[in-house]
């Protein structure tokens, strides 16, 4: 059974396998061979069958996402390369160390999508993948795997790579666009969405590196094959970045369906130093936590959600016993309020306000109302304090602060409660 | 009509068109959404996040903007539901934690959107005890906006106003997240011709208009809604005043018009109004030869006196009268009667010599009106740059060129400020508009693809004189020329106040009130209304300053004009004025056209009296009054009444019993009564039309054509000159341009001249030193000069441009 897809390459070749040649030889472009002679509309179909999700933090079918492409041309491909979520770092290693999986990825793609000019955008911070992806562009378009008359095919592509300028709300795929367009990096209303009306106000798909650098895989092996990988809902491997209090913090690729204490306490090595873990953020900054009684659980969309929370962009972030929750709280707060456009009202006020509340709750100046007024500022950011949240925000970025204090407030509610009573000291 | 779609709001199933938004849907049936982001004249933004409501659709239930969500059918809209009330409440919150909350000292504070929203839809206390965030404040942006980014709740109706609506996006949103804030870029100032409409429209008081800052509370202001007479486009306003004063203007929203903007010229203009140089009391020449303070009943006894001399002496025929462009309709037609049939005089003019032929501005044939750009398909501007001369016009181009996707073709001497929204573009040197406009007719060459453009109707025109040194028959040439194509109609513009309202009233002399040609027929019908006979067509304005010059005129009466400043040949004109035997003035100013008057009688302006005004498409729309006039000011209605009794005639009483007479004898009046016009929603004034299809479009007559020598002259407008309504008011005289020859660069560099030396323009009439600006627009063979800037360089087509030795940048 396969174990792993995206990472094989790198793993066998850790030297050179971000090179043209190395790619090649392990069997690299012969899917885009096979693509080429396929119809468009057959890669989609195998695309849609393989039902693989996008890997960017929704999880929205990529097949289906492709099939909303609207037909007027010219239309885009938009690789959304701005991973910008604290703790995840998995397309930053496909960018780096497997390029050409991304460029072939994208050429099938596009060629499916009837696109000929194709985008990467490139978070700023991301100097050595930017250089690495604009490399293997070079070359690929040298061997004649991009540009004019693709390998005589007649299918033109280019790629454009543009390095995005901070700002992590430009990972939302709206204002990615946006600031593709050189505008403000502030979400668009949606409708229309991006397959209707996208960039430069023509039909565009936007996808993330690691779900296009499946797409070689899915066209040599057929999307039969993918399906036929991990839970029914949780097809595929995934690309996870570990981080935090383990012992050996990497990106792991796994098949869906292990459980979080493999991924944790055997594939991360354990809770560094022997300590006991307290809690672990499973899907990026953005996801609600999980806690020790989860442990058993599977990795699995589905898990997630009845758990009400998401596996998001694939960072897990693992806090042991001695994590000050509020603290932890406090910056990932910070950090949402920070990267807040300014756009929607409820994000641009409200991230801050939170902030502020658990600085002050941190500093030994919380009030007792103030654990009914964070739950209340964050329903009035999203109602219902669910997940996936309902938003008075134009895009998740909002919602995305709430995470935090609902998670200490559901699993840690006590601890914030002895710091505002002054039963334990505050402080960081 | 449109489609239509049922959708239940509130419980209560309504029917609206297909594709509203639901916040306007809502509003139609009567459903208030809060709102502050949302305009109606814009484009949806949803991002003040204060319109949520809940929607239910067949994919379930959830919260969505209420600007941004387009109704469908059957969907449930609830906008009260408890889900809906806490989310409203929670933005109000958000956007008041900010807020320094001081409405005590803030212009908006009483007609504040966020204070009203507040009390309606907010939460009743405040749970944040935080700082609040700071910022400098406020900050100047330009000579007329304040800027104050602690009240700003980044609604960006501002930001979006400039970029989408006036077309100038000199204010963005800079920063992000909480520090978000809308700014100028750096070292440049929001100078914008629009940029009072941002304050109007701005939700808060963070963006306040300096001439009205701190001059009053909105609760002690008396309003009037009225037509600003700043130029011809007839913009409606409300006028508010405060003890007397008229502190501001605001626009309002008409469709047919304005679509509530208003250009800065208009908006604080009303600035001269209380100048301190405006005349208080009747002015009369002594035997010192000075002007002299004098009773009402003096300077009226004078002016009768001097004219009925000049009559007895001369003949009717060597009185003349100038003006009424910046007068109601009431005044206008009060001054021609006086003219034609108590005194028995054929010369007189609304015109200054500047403007084109008074019987294409009258004509019946193929005309426009304004709202005919929204369904335009091809709209050609060849005439003035509206942007300078008829501003709100400009943003109705602008907006049928991007917004509608109106083929646009601007044809001008030099680059307008529609040129970036235009499809075409196409430059001539002054005096060879004939020979582009026969080019154009063959679509010749280049003018292949605006000729095809031409023949994709509907087609609208907007014509008028692209400057003052072009043959004023070359706008009747173009609109002959238009009126021939399948499916085009033209609106022939003027710029002046109410120009088109007083050549309608007959102030020219070939036309009589209504649109009615002063042909024999013409004048024995106006002369049966009358009593009196109406004599033949007289002089023109260039007719009675020459006359003036050589003394067949001997005797002129100016009503609110001044030739001094306004001909294109200022010095002719002001000599020929001060050869006069006897003038008589009623104007709000002493100027350089009157100072040498025998009697100045001191006039009501706007906001000071009652009338009608007629804009560029023949609407005609209210004035109201709602403050008196300075000193012993009287309306010009019961001036020139004094004037025709003492003359031993008679006019037929003030203005509300003026406008039932003209509705009486001006044939295309006969419908429009003051009743008529009331101000209400969606009543829009009434367009005029005579009942015949009107008089045809005029010959062209002879159409200069090159200058012979040196290089050709384009004398333009600019919307803020040396006029007296910029120089009179504190706050426009800030921003009033500064005149300079513009030259093309290979002029520039065979005559040796760099960007801002002086040089000296020369023609036949006088000679003016004045910076030079390369200028690329041009075509080669043209200097571009702004008009009214008290030079003299007059108006013949051709002028040498010398560089003045030593003339340092």
């Amino acid at each position: 059974m396969t174990e792993q897809i995206l990472t094989t390459r790198m793993d066998a070749h850790p030297s050179d396998s971000h090179t043209l040649a190395r790619y090649e030889q392990t069997g690299g472009y012969a899917a885009l061979r096979k693509a080429l002679g396929m119809k468009p509309e057959a890669i989609a179909e195998e695309v849609k069958a393989s039902n693989i999700a996008g890997r960017g933090g929704a999880g929205f079918p990529t097949g289906v996402k492709w099939g909303f492409l609207a037909p007027s041309t010219p239309r885009y491909l938009v690789i959304n390369a701005d991973e910008s979520e604290p703790g995840t770092f998995k397309d930053r290693q496909l960018l780096e160390r497997d390029p050409h999986q991304l460029v072939e990825g994208i050429v099938i793609s596009s060629f499916a999508l009837g696109v000929n000019h194709a985008f990467v955008y490139v978070r700023g911070e991301y100097p050595r993948p930017a250089r690495r992806i604009q490399a293997a562009l070079e070359e690929a378009r040298d061997a004649g795997y991009l540009g004019d008359d693709i390998l005589g095919s007649g299918f033109s592509l280019d790629v454009t790579v543009h390095l995005g300028a901070g700002a992590y709300i430009c990972g939302e795929e709206t204002a990615l666009l946006n600031s593709l367009e050189g505008r403000r990096g502030e979400p668009r209303i949606k409708p229309p969405i991006p397959a209707v009306e996208g960039l430069y106000a023509q039909p565009t798909i936007v996808n993330n590196v690691e779900t296009i650098s499946n797409i070689p895989w899915i066209i040599t092996n057929g999307g039969a094959a993918y399906d036929a990988i991990g839970p029914e809902g949780s097809r595929g491997t995934r690309l996870f970045s570990v981080s935090g209090h383990v012992e050996r913090p990497g990106n792991y690729e796994i098949v869906m369906g292990m459980t979080w204490r493999n991924l944790i306490h055997d594939l991360g090595g354990g809770i560094r130093g022997g300590k006991e873990l307290k809690c672990w953020i499973p899907g990026g900054a953005s996801a609600p936590w999980l806690v020790p009684d989860n442990l058993d659980e599977p990795i699995t969309v589905q898990a997630c959600a009845r758990l009400g929370t998401m596996l998001g962009s694939g960072g897990i972030v693992v806090m042991d016993e001695t994590t000050n929750v509020v603290a932890a709280a406090l910056s990932l707060v910070r950090f949402f309020a920070h990267e807040s456009c300014g756009k929607g009202t409820p994000c641009r006020e409200g991230a801050t306000w939170l902030e502020r509340i658990l600085e002050r709750i941190l500093h030994g100046e919380g009030r007792r109302s103030d654990l009914d007024l964070l739950l209340d500022v964050s329903d009035n950011i999203s109602p219902g304090l669910r997940w996936p949240p309902a938003m008075t925000t134009i895009c998740p970025l909002g919602p995305s602060a709430v995470s935090p204090i609902t998670s200490i407030m559901t699993h840690f509610r006590h601890e914030v409660a002895a710091m505002v009573s002054g039963e334990v000291p505050a402080g960081v | 009509m449109s489609e239509m779609v049922k959708l239940t709001i509130d419980g209560k199933e309504v029917e609206v068109p297909a594709g509203e938004l639901i916040i306007k849907a809502a509003q139609d049936h009567g459903t208030y959404i809060p709102r502050f982001c949302w305009h109606p004249r814009m484009e949806p933004v949803g991002m003040c996040r204060m319109c949520l409501v809940e929607v239910e659709t067949p994919r379930g239930r959830g919260l969505v903007t209420a600007c941004t969500q387009r109704v469908a059918d059957g969907v449930l809209v609830d906008t009260k539901s408890d889900m809906v009330k806490k989310a409203q409440e929670g933005v109000l919150e958000f956007l008041l934690i900010n807020h320094p909350l001081d409405c005590p000292v803030c212009d908006r504070g009483g007609e504040c959107p966020l204070q009203d929203q507040t009390l309606s839809h907010g939460p009743g206390e405040s749970r944040f005890v935080e700082e609040k965030r700071h910022f400098e404040k406020p900050i100047p942006i330009s000579d007329l906006v304040m800027l104050d980014r602690e009240r700003c709740i980044l609604c960006a109706r501002c930001t979006r106003f400039c970029d989408e609506i006036s077309g100038d996006p000199l204010i963005e949103f800079i920063d992000r997240g909480n520090y978000t804030q809308v700014n100028t870029f750096p070292d440049e100032p929001f100078a914008s011709y629009f940029s009072g409409n941002t304050v109007q429209i701005c939700p808060v008081g963070a963006l306040t208009a300096t001439p009205y800052r701190f001059r009053a509370r909105p609760w002690d202001l008396e309003a009037v809604e009225s037509t600003c007479t700043m130029c011809s486009v007839g913009c409606r306003v409300s006028v508010q005043a405060s003890q007397n004063q008229v502190l501001r203007l605001l626009a309002v929203d008409s469709e047919p018009v304005s679509h509530g903007w208003l250009c800065d010229k208009g908006r604080f203009g009303y600035e001269y109004l209380r100048s301190p140089a405006r005349l208080a009391a009747p002015l009369v020449r002594g035997e010192d030869g000075e002007l002299h303070e004098a009773s009402w009943g003096d300077a009226l006894a004078t002016a009768a006196s001097g004219i009925k001399d000049v009559i007895d002496r001369h003949g009717p025929s060597a009185v003349a009268g100038l003006g009424g462009a910046r007068s109601t309709n009431e005044e206008a037609y009060a001054f021609g009667k006086l003219l034609r049939s108590v005194i028995g005089t054929g010369s007189l003019d609304a015109r200054i010599g500047d403007a084109i032929d008074p019987v294409l501005l009258a004509t019946g044939e193929s005309r426009a009106l304004i709202g005919d750009l929204e369904t335009a398909k091809t709209v050609l501007v060849w005439g003035p740059d509206l942007k300078e001369e008829l501003p709100v016009l400009y943003l109705r181009v602008r907006r049928a060129a991007s917004a509608l996707g109106a083929t646009l073709i601007v044809i001008h001497p030099r680059s307008t400020g529609l040129d970036r929204e235009a499809t075409h573009v196409v430059r001539y040197r002054p005096g060879e508009g004939a020979a582009l406009l026969d080019r154009l007719g063959k679509g010749e060459g280049d003018l292949a693809a605006v000729r095809a453009a031409l023949d994709e109707g509907p087609v609208v025109a907007i014509i008028g004189r692209g400057g003052l040194t072009e043959a004023p028959g070359l706008a009747s040439a173009v609109a002959a020329f238009v009126a021939g194509l399948p499916g085009a109609s033209i609106l022939p513009v003027a710029r002046r106040g109410n120009v088109h309202g007083a050549i309608d009233m007959g102030v020219a002399p070939g036309l009589l009130p209504g649109r009615v040609a002063a042909d024999q027929a013409g004048r024995d019908t106006l002369g049966e209304a009358w009593g009196t006979p109406v004599p033949a067509p007289g002089r023109d304005a260039d007719g009675i300053i020459e006359g003036l010059a050589d003394g067949s005129v001997r005797a002129l009466i100016m009503l609110g004009t001044d030739p001094a400043a306004d001909h294109p040949h200022r010095a002719r004109a002001t000599t020929a004025i001060t050869a006069a035997e006897f003038v008589v003035s009623l104007d709000l100013f002493v100027t350089d056209s009157n100072r040498g008057a025998d009697v100045i009688l001191p006039v009501e302006a706007f906001s000071e009296v009652e009338g009608t005004v007629t804009n560029i498409e023949g609407r005609v729309q209210k004035v109201n009054r709602v403050a008196p006039g300075t000193g012993q000011s009287r309306p010009a209605v019961e001036v020139l009444g004094d004037l025709a009794s003492r003359l031993g005639g008679s006019l037929g009483g003030p203005a509300d019993a003026l406008a039932k007479e003209i509705a009486e004898v001006a044939p295309a009046y006969r419908e429009i009564t003051w009743d008529g016009l009331a101000w209400g929603e969606g009543r829009d004034g009434l367009v005029a039309a005579a009942p015949d299809g009107g008089l045809p479009i005029p010959e062209p007559g002879e159409l200069t054509g090159p200058p012979v020598a040196g290089m050709a002259l384009h004398l333009g407008r600019v919307l803020y000159d040396a006029g007296t309504m910029v120089t009179a008011g504190p706050s426009l005289e800030k921003v009033m341009a500064t005149p300079a020859a513009h030259l093309h660069p290979d002029d520039a560099s065979r005559l040796g001249v760099t960007e801002g030396i002086a040089v000296t323009v020369k023609s036949r009439s006088g000679e003016a030193v004045i910076p030079a600006i390369i200028d690329s627009s041009l075509a080669p063979g043209t200097v571009y000069v702004p008009f009214n800037f008290g030079l003299d360089i007059g108006a013949d087509p051709g002028v040498e441009v010398v560089p003045v030795t030593g003339g340092e940048p």
